[in-house]
């Protein structure tokens, strides 16, 4: 069986189980794996940038996605101008002190010789600098939130269209990447996977606890959307006329009263398909235009060269090729396509949840998704993307079935058959482990491997 | 380190050690040694020189089975030892001291000799008095890391720790590399004492001249086989091996 | 008069928090570090194998206090260590003989078992999940203060309190112990020297004739009983929830590689540099300033330099600066 013919019934294999779920269960859950799909499918392209072509070992996805959450929320959200008029510029000034501080930090480690000198003015910089900011920082927040602290009490967004955080969100995400890479490239692997595992739980931090950014964990909801609500539709003429059409053969035939509320139930059904048809049609533009801009990457010089170094730094550094520079490079690219596909789900969502980024879900499964797939192969990412998620949503009510039957011999209201149906939830990450274990050992190289 | 074994002498007699007509490489790579022969026996030290890559380490690894033979034979006191691993061949008597790497850098001098002993049941304690009469710096220093000790101290640490098994043989790979020729006239002088004792002593060199002078055997190898062979006299008498290797 | 209530205040709030906290990183730490300086790689498990060895203890504990078996003023949970610890070394010696043998057969590069143990912590994680549950467990028992404040300022007449948890108590004087016991073995064993030697110089341990599978499943022994001793320490001092478990990952990693990965001593003084740093960083200083600050400077905020909810900032801080500055940590690790 040669590969192409391999790799599309790979391919089809998990469009016929999406299919499946659309039959058994109901299209609307079939469009919900379909278009987290298409987002897990891109930051496992971005992770598969870092890891698969250069090697490197990021655990701080998490962080890359909520950034890009961020961004959505920081781009479409509508200014809180009363928060503005009460706190918003002692805000910026303190953060803007803040970051002051630190540069001149810098520049004084950088550019004064090392000596007591030098950390007595390190030191006097970097208090000094802290209280400045706090005194600064502090009544700015307080005023902030005390606006309106039910629904706002943050500073609110740029209200620009929500499709540019998507970019933004990327910009967001490289951003953090360049500060970490700076670091922690060029030391040995296990330094990175720890220094972005750190950065990932901090950005959720802020993210939980400054409340005058997005509001911490009241969350921000209600926000704008890319596509048509489905209330427009409904109400929309034209879609409604369209809809009967569309279903004229199984209305026909019908009294006028049934005729009524089934169109009725066909409209509401068909607002919520299409609306996420139309998320699925946009997440499918961006993969497909990352999709193509990684393969190009990939093989181009650079991309050579990336793997030139991936497979042997020693001999890619003696022939003077810039190893931690080039592993910037990629480490920021990867991290920026993460931010894209943070921004993209928040988008989906509508909302930002801080509370709900779990490094299991949000690093670690997507990790699972690269290594099934099959690392350094683009394709085999994204279908360890659409595959991984499939099973993540699916596994609980398998399981559940499983536990169930399994269970059947047990009398009802057993303590034990109670705390085994409740613990059926907890079997996708038993799975996802056993599933990645699995993979490692019999096909390390994943379902597609790097050519 | 038993001063009581024969000295074997005369061709008739089987030597003590011997890689006989080794033909390998490693895993499943060319094959580096061609036909190389390597003996030696009690009270010896055999010398094995060469130029660059001519495979005077792998005949040395060859021996202690740290490659694949495939042709010829390993043999130890009469006993064929070609199927074994090292860490076998160690328990049969053979005692290695890598090139690199050959101490623990982290554990004292006494630990090192401690743990050259790992496969020793018995009390080492005298032995470990043998080792530090050797080389008494060691004595001195023996509850300081290994890894702070200078080049030359850390190779007797490193020839020490291969004695605690009072092995029957000892392989020594260049155990002069890097360190001041000062240092190496010690360590020559060490290893002769050792070879007093009646240890027979393989050794790789790359300093032929000196280590010729020492040696009671010489092995030239030029891209793994044997090239020249004779006494260390001999060889040094050679007009040809003084003109290809030993620079006139 | 003032003072002392301020060391008082100082040594309740800060101080005997801070030496608990350390002492149950440190053992993490330890765990973590011996893994590194055995097996070469970067544990991802560890947190989780804490939360497992926890989870038995925990078990074990509940079947104690239903049968009516206590230590008395001491928690149960001591009682039921021993057990937790033995089912933590069969899940390890499991793992390793299912998983992780397999890769250390095929000389498999580190970065590949550190994505192996990411298998392993979904699947202990989902274990603890799928019997314990994901909520918080109470399981302490006994005496709860040595001191109570009440007693202490009756005692002292001072104005302010110093309570002295028992679980504190304990923490310390049983990391003391595992501690002690550990480098005991590391310093003065046959088995424990080989470990070293193993840790130190893989090739020529093996030339020694020194069993490879033998110090790894010593070396999985004890991190067993180091992860359970950690994870019961951590849950009675604290609570015990398997997501937090999973969370100390960052501070304990932190602490191995602040001290220098694969360096027992270097560990410990990790895992105190670091809770000193979180606790003192995210102490609200107030009480403090104001006992020994004149009225006039006092400060009228809380005087705490960071949310306790970034605290895992400060230890990501920390590692940082450590990377850039001494990337081998504080004492020297392993420079793989």
């Amino acid at each position: 069986m040669n590969d192409v013919v391999k790799n599309t019934g790979l391919f089809a294999l998990v469009g016929a189980l999406i299919i499946a779920t659309g039959f058994m269960q109901s299209w609307n859950s079939a469009l919900l794996i379909l278009n987290m799909g298409l987002i897990s499918a891109i930051m496992a392209l971005g992770v598969n940038l870092q890891w698969g072509f250069a090697g490197l070992f990021n655990v701080g996805i998490m962080g890359f996605v909520a950034l890009g959450g961020l961004a959505a929320v920081l781009i479409s959200i509508a200014p809180e101008h009363d928060a503005w008029a009460a706190g918003g510029f002692s805000v910026i000034a303190g953060l803007l002190l803040g970051a002051a501080t630190i540069a001149a930090t810098i520049m004084a480690t950088k550019r004064m010789p090392a000596g007591r000198t030098r950390t007595l003015v390190v030191l006097a910089l970097l208090v000094g600098g802290f209280f400045l900011y706090r005194a600064v920082f502090d009544p700015g927040v307080a005023a902030v939130e005390a606006v309106n602290p039910a629904n706002a009490g943050f500073l609110g967004g740029l209200g620009l269209p929500v499709l540019l955080s998507w970019p933004v969100g990327g910009l967001l995400a490289a951003g953090a990447a360049w500060i970490i890479g700076k670091t922690a490239l060029g030391l040995r692997s296990d330094y990175l996977a720890i220094a972005t595992l750190g950065i990932a739980e901090i950005i959720i931090a802020v993210l939980k606890n400054e409340d005058w950014l997005s509001r911490g964990v009241k969350n921000v909801i209600g926000l704008p959307r890319p596509v048509p609500y489905e209330v427009d539709l409904q109400a929309s003429e034209g879609f409604r006329s369209w809809v009967e059409g569309a279903y004229s053969a199984r209305l026909d035939g019908l009294d006028a009263d049934a005729r009524a509320s089934a169109l009725a139930d066909l409209v509401i059904t068909t607002s919520s398909i299409t609306v996420k048809f139309a998320y699925a049609g946009l997440f499918l533009f961006v993969l497909l235009v990352l999709m193509w801009l990684v393969q190009q990457a990939l093989n181009s010089p650079w991309g050579r060269m990336m793997r030139a170094i991936r497979d042997n730094e020693v001999a890619a550094e003696a022939m003077g090729k810039d190893v931690t520079g080039r592993h910037l490079q990629v480490f920021i690219l990867g991290s920026a396509i993460c931010g894209i596909a943070g921004a993209m789900m928040t988008t989906l969502d509508g909302q930002l949840t801080p509370g709900t980024y779990q490094p299991l879900r949000y690093t670690f499964l997507i990790w699972v998704m690269v290594i099934v797939g099959g690392s350094g192969n683009n394709f085999g990412a994204v279908l360890g993307g659409f595959l991984i998620w499939f099973l993540w949503v699916q596994v609980e009510p398998i399981g559940l079935v499983v536990i169930q039957t399994l269970t059947a011999g047990l009398a009802d209201g057993s303590a034990l058959k109670s705390h085994l149906l409740e613990s059926a939830a907890h079997m996708r990450l038993l799975t996802m482990g056993v599933i990645l274990l699995l993979v490692l050992r019999f096909s390390p190289r994943g379902l597609i491997p790097e050519k | 380190m038993s001063g009581t074994a024969a000295k074997a002498t005369g061709a008739g007699d089987a030597p003590f050690l011997i890689g006989d007509s080794m033909t390998g490489g490693y895993g499943k790579g060319p094959d580096i040694l061609h036909d190389c022969t390597i003996a030696v026996n009690p009270g010896e030290i055999a010398v094995i020189v060469g130029p660059n890559g001519a495979g005077k380490s792998t005949a040395m690894k060859a021996v202690f089975g740290m490659l694949d033979v495939r042709q010829g034979s390993v043999r130890l006191d009469g006993e064929d030892i070609t199927r074994l691993s090292p860490q076998d061949r160690v328990v049969k008597g053979m005692g290695f001291v890598p090139q690199t790497n050959n101490i623990f850098t982290s554990m004292s001098v006494e630990e090192n000799l401690e743990m050259g002993a790992f496969i020793r049941r018995d009390d080492i304690a005298a032995t470990m008095e043998q080792v530090y009469d050797l080389f008494p710096i060691l004595r001195e220093k023996r509850k300081q890391a290994a890894g702070e000790l200078s080049g030359g101290q850390r190779q007797q640490v490193a020839v020490g720790r291969a004695l605690m098994t009072r092995p029957k043989v000892l392989m020594l790979d260049e155990p002069t590399a890097g360190v001041s020729p000062i240092v190496m006239d010690e360590l020559f002088d060490r290893i002769i004492e050792v070879s007093r004792t009646g240890i027979p002593i393989l050794m790789v060199e790359q300093n032929a001249r000196q280590a010729l002078e020492i040696a009671d055997k010489g092995y030239v190898l030029v891209q793994g086989r044997n090239a020249f062979t004779g006494t260390g006299k001999d060889l040094l008498a050679d007009p040809e091996v003084r003109k290809s290797f030993l620079g006139g | 008069m003032d003072f002392l209530n301020a060391i008082v205040a100082l040594s309740n709030f800060v101080l005997v928090p801070a030496i608990a906290y350390g002492s149950q990183l440190a053992l993490g730490a330890l765990g973590v570090t011996l893994i590194y300086g055995i097996l070469r790689f970067s544990n991802f498990a560890h947190g989780d194998t804490m939360a497992f060895g926890a989870m038995i203890t925990i078990l074990v504990t509940w079947w104690m206090q239903s049968a009516g078996i206590n230590l008395g003023p001491l928690p149960t949970a001591l009682l039921a260590l021993p057990f937790g610890i033995l089912g933590c070394v069969a899940m390890l010696l499991l793992t390793d003989r299912l998983i992780y043998r397999f890769y250390r057969e095929q000389k498999a590069k580190p970065v590949i078992l550190v994505i192996v143990s990411m298998g392993v912590m979904f699947i202990m994680n989902g274990i603890v999940r799928f019997i314990i549950g994901p909520n918080d467990q109470r399981f302490a028992d006994g005496e709860r203060f040595l001191i109570s404040a009440r007693e202490f300022k009756a005692m002292t007449g001072l104005s302010e309190g110093l309570a002295i948890r028992t679980s504190s108590v304990i923490t310390v004087v049983v990391a003391v112990i595992a501690v002690a016991l550990l480098f005991w073995f590391l310093n003065r064993t046959r088995t424990g020297k080989s470990m070293r030697a193993y840790s130190d110089n893989e090739d020529l341990a093996l030339l020694s004739g020194i069993n490879p599978e033998r110090v790894v499943m010593v070396t999985w022994l004890i991190v067993a009983a180091l992860a359970t001793v950690a994870g019961v320490l951590y849950g009675l001092d604290k609570s015990f929830k398997p997501f937090t478990y999973f969370q100390l990952l960052l501070p304990i990693f932190a602490s191995a590689i602040v001290g220098g990965l694969g360096n027992p001593l270097g560990a410990i003084t990790g895992g105190f540099v670091i809770a000193f740093s979180e606790v003192t960083i995210t102490y609200a200083w107030k009480k403090v300033a104001n006992y020994v600050l004149p009225e006039s400077i006092a400060p009228d905020g809380l005087a705490q330099l960071l949310s306790t909810d970034y605290k895992f900032a400060v230890s990501f801080v920390i590692l940082l600066i450590v990377l850039l500055f001494k990337p081998t940590g504080l004492f020297k690790g392993k420079a793989v």
